[in-house]
């Protein structure tokens, strides 16, 4: 009887199993889907939550405005944990469902992801993570890193240290540790500040922190010793506020830290609170921005229906942030692929790619988007798929997120023949070619 | 089944050795190797083959490589992640650094650099047993997380750490399209099956499971435990290497070191115990039932129109994976293999049953 029971269920789930497949549920007619590759639990889920949140609230947003010119804008979410295996299977599920752009919200999946792209013929926007050459658009047709990538982080925050010190020449003999999560994230930097570390003469220590970063013992005894006169975070998820409660038990003084821009935000001083005060970190364009007509606007439409995602507080936050903005350039890319192949149609993946590629965000656009004061303009043509490299820094000041510098341009003297050799590289491990100008006029 | 071996008399030796010795379940195989081959090219969509499939028989491999030592030879190993990126890194580095490798050599020298590590990490096996045996292996996935992360020579000096490889083919014959994949790595699938089938009915895989049922009494009847216990990580750490091969060029393409982690080891032991511990057809069940049901999991509620939340889909689908093998290890260990030769059994006499 009870074999018997068991033989049931489990033909009763192979027939569902094979409905379940064999029906992929398309977009319907009016509606672009926008799949959402996110990380809700795991190591990494204290960040990877509000950056969920922001992205679905925009889509809610836009939904409740009218649409993108009257096309809905449908979603779906896949939990990838951060795991690369599991983000090419979300990819391949949604891809079916009709996505036409993907946010692969990792650097090892958009690694993954790169290779797949052009054939199935769908953007990613890596909005300032994944590969840092794939900001030279000629090589990577698919790939947008939009606002920037690890080596513009890694390059104003050496800008940032130069100023603090007075002057590039000041750096000399300084040294400067790298305290990385030892992925490709934490990788990405390293070949940009070695660069920096040639040209200007400090001394570059490289510490890495095993996945996921909570044991970092070893790693701060070397702080210790080594005494750097400036610590760069390269940390994710529970490695930053790890690194955090490490500097306080060494004595590290917070003031001399500097995190990228996935290190900065509120979960990862919000345990260390007071403690972590003056410590600083990247803000690739915007920081928390509780004030702004669009989180306003959200809060109105989003929140006040409850239709809202995430808990009403976080709203504004830093990472909640970072994933509207990434919702927006997505929603931007299609609404700029409307204007030229038809407004309030459904957009394919290379009818979007070349939204994306001629993105022309200019300050008026941001203010009447609601973004006003978050964000710089931002475009982008064929050769240049990152659109912007602006950004500043804030600092923690026990309770919240300030600003604490002037913006900041990464060096195009560095960073361009950087892309292009590392472009190459990868062309020619590929075996692929670079665009020619017929196929970015099309 | 359905069906019984009534009247089927064997005359010679031969057809008493055979794999399978009944005609029905003779044709059923070869029927379903011929649908593999032929008719699921052309019925699967993409994303059944990129998925579903591929995962699947790529994964089926490491658990068949797996079970051989777990389940045949009863030693207990987490270092298959370890060994699955060992034969993915060898053959990329065979692939980029000799020109003209031809793919299928260097898939197959990839799984004997595996051979290599894997005896080289069961030699304390020699000494210890078990759980203890369990943790030295352990030492074997942890020490190659590290040198993948840490030796830049082994990763082609990659700047950031993830590899790629591109262009897969095998004597001009591009593997391009899911399809192609699916048939690719259905072809080792076949082969290694078929070795490790005939290598567990062998003297050998007989020695490898009297060391497993009683190590002191199979070694007083003159089977030397040195030589049993190390074949066995050899054949096993073989096949996990090639799968890991397959995975990292086959299915994702570029990868990272955390493709192999501690988890993949987890996952693939889950196989081996849930589908069945010394069976071969329990490495295909386990290997289905794990990449099928947190797929099945996310569909369910989606498909009953009530969509659950993200964290709390993939929270439950942890919760049912725990609470299935902790069922699995009281209700049944021999897994979902021997559920199905009880469910034969039953057949047999269906719809008369005594």
């Amino acid at each position: 009887m009870k074999l018997k029971s068991i033989a049931l269920t489990a033909a009763c789930m192979a027939a569902a199993l094979s409905a379940a497949v064999s029906t992929p549920a398309l977009a319907q007619a009016k509606e672009q889907f926008f799949p959402l590759l996110v990380y809700r639990t795991g190591a990494y889920a204290p960040n990877g939550v509000p950056f969920a949140n922001g992205m679905q609230d925009y889509l809610k947003y836009i939904n409740a405005k009218g649409g993108i010119n009257g096309v809905k804008a449908s979603y779906e979410e896949c939990e990838t944990g951060y795991a690369t295996d599991k983000g090419v299977e979300c990819y391949e599920r949604l891809k079916g469902k009709g996505a036409t752009v993907f946010q692969p919200l990792s650097t090892g999946i958009t690694f993954a992801l790169t290779d797949k792209a052009p054939g199935d013929k769908i953007p990613l926007i890596t909005a300032g993570y994944g590969r840092a050459d794939s900001a030279d658009g000629l090589s990577f047709k698919w790939n947008f890193p939009l606002l920037g990538t690890y080596w513009t982080a890694a390059d104003i925050l050496i800008q940032h240290l130069a100023k603090k010190e007075g002057g590039f020449d000041k750096l000399k003999g300084k040294k400067i540790a790298l305290v990385y999560h030892d992925s490709p994230f934490g990788k990405e930097p390293i070949s940009l500040l070695q660069e920096r570390s040639k040209l200007h003469g400090f001394d570059l220590q490289l510490l890495p922190v095993a996945h996921p970063g909570v044991e970092q013992k070893a790693t701060w005894l070397q702080v210790r010793q080594g005494r750097p006169d400036f610590l760069l975070l390269w940390g994710w998820g529970v490695m930053n506020s790890a690194a955090l409660k490490e500097a306080v038990a060494t004595g590290y003084p917070r003031e001399k830290m500097y995190g990228v821009w996935w290190s900065g935000a509120e979960p990862d001083v919000k345990d260390v609170g007071a403690n972590a005060k003056g410590y600083n970190a990247l803000a690739m364009q915007h920081g928390a921005e509780p004030n702004s007509k669009i989180v306003q606007e959200i809060l109105k439409e989003v929140h006040g229906k409850n239709q809202g995602t995430g808990p009403k507080d976080e709203v504004g936050q830093v990472l909640y942030m970072r994933g509207l903005i990434s919702s927006m350039m997505a929603v931007e890319g299609v609404k700029r692929a409307q204007e030229k192949y038809g407004k309030g149609k459904v957009m394919t993946g290379e009818q979007v790619r070349w939204g994306l590629e001629n993105l022309n965000l200019d300050q008026k656009k941001l203010d009447a988007l609601g973004f006003a004061g978050v964000m710089r303009p931002v475009s982008t043509s064929c050769a240049d798929h990152m659109g912007s490299s602006w950004a500043r820094l804030h600092t923690w000041d026990g309770a919240k997120w300030t600003f604490s510098s002037d913006w900041y341009q990464a060096d195009d003297s560095i960073l361009k023949p950087l892309v292009k050799q590392s472009a190459e590289k990868y062309l020619a491990e590929k075996k692929l070619s670079k665009r020619d100008n017929a196929d970015c006029s099309s | 089944m359905l069906y019984r071996e009534n009247g089927q008399f064997k005359t010679s030796y031969r057809a008493d050795q055979q794999i399978f010795p009944i005609t029905q379940d003779r044709v059923l195989i070869l029927a379903l190797l011929a649908f593999a081959f032929v008719a699921v090219p052309f019925l699967a969509s993409e994303y059944f083959f990129r998925a579903i499939l591929i995962p699947f028989l790529i994964l089926s491999l490491a658990a068949l490589g797996l079970n051989i030592l777990v389940g045949y030879c009863g030693q207990i190993s987490l270092g298959t992640g370890g060994f699955m990126a060992v034969g993915a890194y060898a053959a990329y580095n065979l692939l980029v650094r000799i020109d003209g490798m031809p793919l299928i050599v260097a898939i197959l020298l990839g799984g004997v650099f595996s051979m290599g590590i894997g005896v080289l990490f069961g030699i304390p096996s020699l000494r210890i047993k078990g759980m203890y045996l369990a943790v030295a292996t352990l030492a074997a996935q942890f020490f190659c997380d590290w040198a993948f992360l840490r030796i830049k020579w082994l990763t082609n000096d990659s700047s950031s750490g993830s590899v790629s490889v591109a262009g897969l083919n095998v004597l001009g014959w591009k593997i391009d399209s899911p399809a192609e994949k699916y048939l690719f790595c259905l072809g080792f699938l076949v082969v290694f099956g078929l070795l490790a089938k005939n290598l567990v009915r062998s003297h050998i895989g007989r020695e490898w499971m009297a060391i497993r049922d009683m190590d002191v009494a199979a070694s007083v009847i003159g089977i030397r435990p040195v030589y049993a216990k190390l074949t066995a990580f050899a054949v096993s750490s073989f096949i996990v290497g090639v799968a890991g091969a397959l995975w990292a060029f086959v299915y994702l393409g570029s990868w990272e070191p955390a493709a192999f982690n501690i988890n993949r080891s987890f996952d693939l032991l889950f196989m081996v115990i849930i589908g069945g511990l010394g069976s071969i057809m329990g490495s295909f069940f386990g290997a289905a039932f794990i990449v099928m049901l947190p797929i099945f999991l996310d569909n369910v509620p989606r498909m009953l129109g009530m969509p659950i939340d993200t964290a709390l889909a993939s929270h439950l689908t942890f919760m049912i994976f725990g609470a299935l093998i902790v069922f699995f290890l009281i209700v049944e260990p021999h897994g979902l293999a021997r559920l199905w030769s009880v469910g034969k059994e039953k057949l047999r006499l269906w719809p008369f049953p005594h």
